[in-house]
């Protein structure tokens, strides 16, 4: 259960070895989070995310293998765990890719994937896992969005218009959720220096795994919705929405 | 979300207003009701969700909550079943509140045993959270007065009492309805004259003062507390009002009411005000709860003696204002309650500093000193101090907070009380009441496949059914006594219920 000041007792995460997953985790763990269950491709990453996991002070640390293209599992993937591990009180929705705008953008099948997994995959998957949640009355489903779905730049639109997708989905099924005991919160991080932007310029605002996680902490707490990081950004998007067109376009990056 | 055809669906919290959860709610219109739900608790597809059951919410954190699960509704259960006026005790159903007791019983002279400080709480809650009051120094808690009760389980119905199964009564003074459904209870009401009390208010410099005071001249006194101003810092840490005092006879009072005998002992409690609106978060800071605190304190007189006060005035001044908890504002708010030795008054002093030196806003905190505990293995009371706490959520060293806090209590044998917690770990939990493992026995003998759940169960781990093997009961006073009267065995369900699934060598819930 999650307790009054939002300290979860377990967490599932639909891409396991992500970086951002990994920094909640470390926060997670040593609080009162006891039961990690790290969802991904199977390999060093996932196990090395397990390793962490333990080493934070979670004491039932599994890994399951979860592909957010392979709908057909998902309603499959979700009772397997839920089965077998009992309540979920955190569903962390971390899986994605980046893609490579400027290649993807002459490569329809790979932009194509890029959408699959970012948003028809874990579309299906969190309605898979929402359907678990809805049954055990309580939980919440936090889901990594962007702020690069608030309004696609040219230079990574394809990856933009997967996170809008996903936000949008999260924001409908959050509403959708009302009175059942879930919850959905949304979290649009700007650029976050590591891995997954490697060798990157970083953007304004950028902000890192740790900071992010320190904010789904706080908005799991206090029961909010949407969480920006760093929080700036909610004011500088609302802006950023509004420019006129020939004003975005020359936005750097 | 699991729906049977008797609930509804309803998002519950405690009176904290903090996580809430979905459950199927069900109103126990009649103890066969509760039978039912029952039944269905056990049946595909809700088992694992269980059922608990719910009196008037006023639990702080997830005591009477059941995610996903049945929450019986057992305020319905209301009816008053038998009064023997000549020695007041009284036969009533579980759902009957305290303020209905007093509403009903104060005019004929006799009062409840054990109040808290709302009315607001039903005889079956009562006994669950195994309640104290401001005469526990006196008359012990709630279920030291209470003289048999009918509990209903998933192996059946039992007529208890201390008596007849003293494992099981007192497993379920405190057990926060893990042990079973309790339909109805009898009292022992103790005799009044009058609804007025007498009333001494004084005024602590500090803390040691009213300490010492109370050390020194509460025997004296049937009821005492002590309202602390969590805010005052150096020489004046834990300064104080001690309101002390006892019923008051008719010829205590003012004239005029001694010719009004009726008026004398009038019962007619009123909500003055009620919060429409749940204001902001942060309405409650240090600037305001300062200003307060010291309102509070500098209107209370510096020595008053033999004041005659309402017994509402005395014992339930927040009642007077509605849906009060709304003023924490969106996110809510905790208690902390904790009692420790007699001999670690020290802890107490620790505990308020930490909270001063953080600048935190606790309205007037609240201590009292208790009388010897009795024998139920998660009843909170026992000898000593015991300081209660409310503090808003936001904070954001709340958490951590109050863990090091739950390391002082625990350092000198403390514990915190459940009926208040929302947040405590179950391994602390765990090292506080060192005999739950014998509490764990008894539940396991009356609820061998886990059908009574709560979320405040699923998060101490209170309702994930390890170490309780037969063997592992510890043999009480009543273990050479025959097994309890069944009166009605509520249909197969043992046969019914699914095991849960075993992980790691336990059960995870």
């Amino acid at each position: 259960m999650i307790d009054a000041i939002g300290r979860p007792q377990s967490l599932l995460v639909l891409g396991g070895s992500s970086e951002i997953a990994q920094s909640i985790v470390a926060k997670m763990a040593p609080a009162r989070c006891r039961t990690v269950i790290l969802a991904g491709r199977n390999g060093p990453r996932l196990s090395a995310a397990a390793d962490l996991a333990r080493a934070a002070g979670a004491e039932v640390v599994e890994t399951v293998a979860f592909d957010a293209t392979d709908t057909a599992n998902h309603v499959a993937f979700a009772d397997g765990v839920f089965d077998r591990f009992g309540d979920i009180d955190v569903v962390l929705v971390a899986a994605g890719v980046l893609g490579d705008q400027s290649v993807d953008e002459h490569n329809p099948v790979a932009a194509a994937e890029v959408i699959a997994t970012n948003f028809g995959g874990l579309a299906s998957a969190m309605l898979a896992v929402t359907d678990r949640l809805r049954r055990q009355g309580h939980g919440r489903l936090v889901v990594l969005s962007s702020v690069a779905g608030q309004r696609a730049r040219k230079a990574n639109f394809i990856y933009g218009a997967s996170k809008a997708g996903l936000d949008a989905f999260s924001q409908g099924l959050g509403d959708s959720l009302e009175g059942s005991g879930v919850r959905v919160m949304i979290v649009r991080p700007g650029f976050v220096v590591g891995r997954m932007t490697e060798g990157m310029n970083p953007a304004p605002f950028s902000t890192t795994p740790d900071a992010v996680a320190d904010a789904v902490a706080h908005g799991i707490e206090s029961g909010t919705t949407v969480v920006y990081v760093p929080s700036v950004l909610r004011w500088v998007f609302a802006v950023m929405r509004h420019l006129p067109g020939w004003l975005w376009r020359r936005m750097p990056g | 979300m699991m729906r049977t055809r008797l609930g509804r669906q309803a998002l519950l919290t405690g009176w904290g207003r903090t996580a809430p959860s979905s459950a199927d709610v069900v109103h126990a219109v009649h103890p066969d009701v509760v039978d039912q739900a029952m039944r269905i608790a056990a049946s595909e597809p809700s088992a694992g969700r269980g059922m608990i059951a719910r009196g008037l919410g006023r639990s702080y954190g997830d005591a009477a909550q059941n995610a996903g699960g049945i929450v019986v509704d057992a305020t319905w259960l209301d009816a008053i079943h038998h009064v023997d006026f000549e020695n007041g005790m009284i036969t009533v159903g579980a759902g009957v509140s305290l303020e209905t007791l007093m509403e009903r019983f104060v005019p004929m002279g006799w009062f409840v045993p054990v109040t808290p400080g709302t009315r607001m709480v039903t005889v079956g809650g009562a006994i669950a959270a195994d309640i104290h009051g401001k005469n526990h120094h006196r008359d012990g808690s709630f279920c030291s007065h209470v003289t048999r009760m009918t509990l209903v389980t998933p192996t059946g119905s039992f007529e208890l009492s201390a008596q007849s199964d003293p494992d099981l009564f007192w497993a379920t003074a405190g057990g926060m309805g893990l042990t079973g459904v309790i339909t109805d209870a009898t009292l022992q009401m103790i005799p009044v004259e009058t609804s007025y009390m007498l009333v001494d208010t004084e005024r602590a410099t500090d803390l040691d003062d009213v300490m010492d005071k109370m050390v020194s001249g509460d025997d004296g006194y049937r009821y005492s507390v002590a309202w602390i101003d969590c805010q005052s810092t150096g020489s004046r840490l834990g300064r104080s009002v001690l309101t002390r005092g006892d019923h008051a006879r008719l010829e205590d009072l003012p004239a005029r009411l001694q010719q009004d005998p009726d008026k004398a002992r009038a019962f007619h409690p009123r909500t003055l005000i009620t919060v429409p609106i749940t204001p902001p978060s942060g309405l409650l800071n240090p600037l305001t709860v300062g200003a307060f605190n010291e309102l509070w304190f500098r209107k209370a007189p510096k020595h008053q003696t033999a004041k005659p006060h309402h017994m509402t005035g005395f014992f339930h001044p927040l009642d007077g204002v509605g849906s009060w908890n709304r003023l924490y504002g969106r996110k809510g708010f905790l208690q902390y309650q904790f009692v420790v030795a007699d001999r670690y008054g020290e802890t107490v002093r620790r505990v308020i500093e930490r909270l001063t030196s953080l600048k935190l806003a606790s309205f007037l905190a609240v201590l009292k000193r208790f009388g010897p505990g009795d024998p139920g293995p998660l009843s909170f009371p026992m000898a000593g101090w015991t300081l209660a706490l409310d503090l808003p959520v936001g904070y954001h060293l709340l958490d951590s907070l109050l863990d090091e806090l739950d390391q002082l209590v625990m350092g000198v044998g403390g514990r915190i009380y459940l009926a208040k917690d929302s947040r405590v770990s179950p391994e602390n939990f765990a090292a506080m009441y060192p005999r739950l493992d014998e509490w764990r026995a008894v539940r396991h003998r009356v609820d061998p496949d886990g059908l009574l759940r709560s979320d405040l169960g699923r998060r101490l781990g209170l309702c994930s059914d390890v170490n309780t093997e037969p063997g592992h009961l510890r043999p009480g006073p009543g273990s050479g006594e025959p097994a309890p009267k069944k009166k009605r065995a509520p249909g197969k369900k043992r046969a019914l219920s699914t095991p849960i699934p075993r992980q790691n060598g336990r059960l995870h819930d």
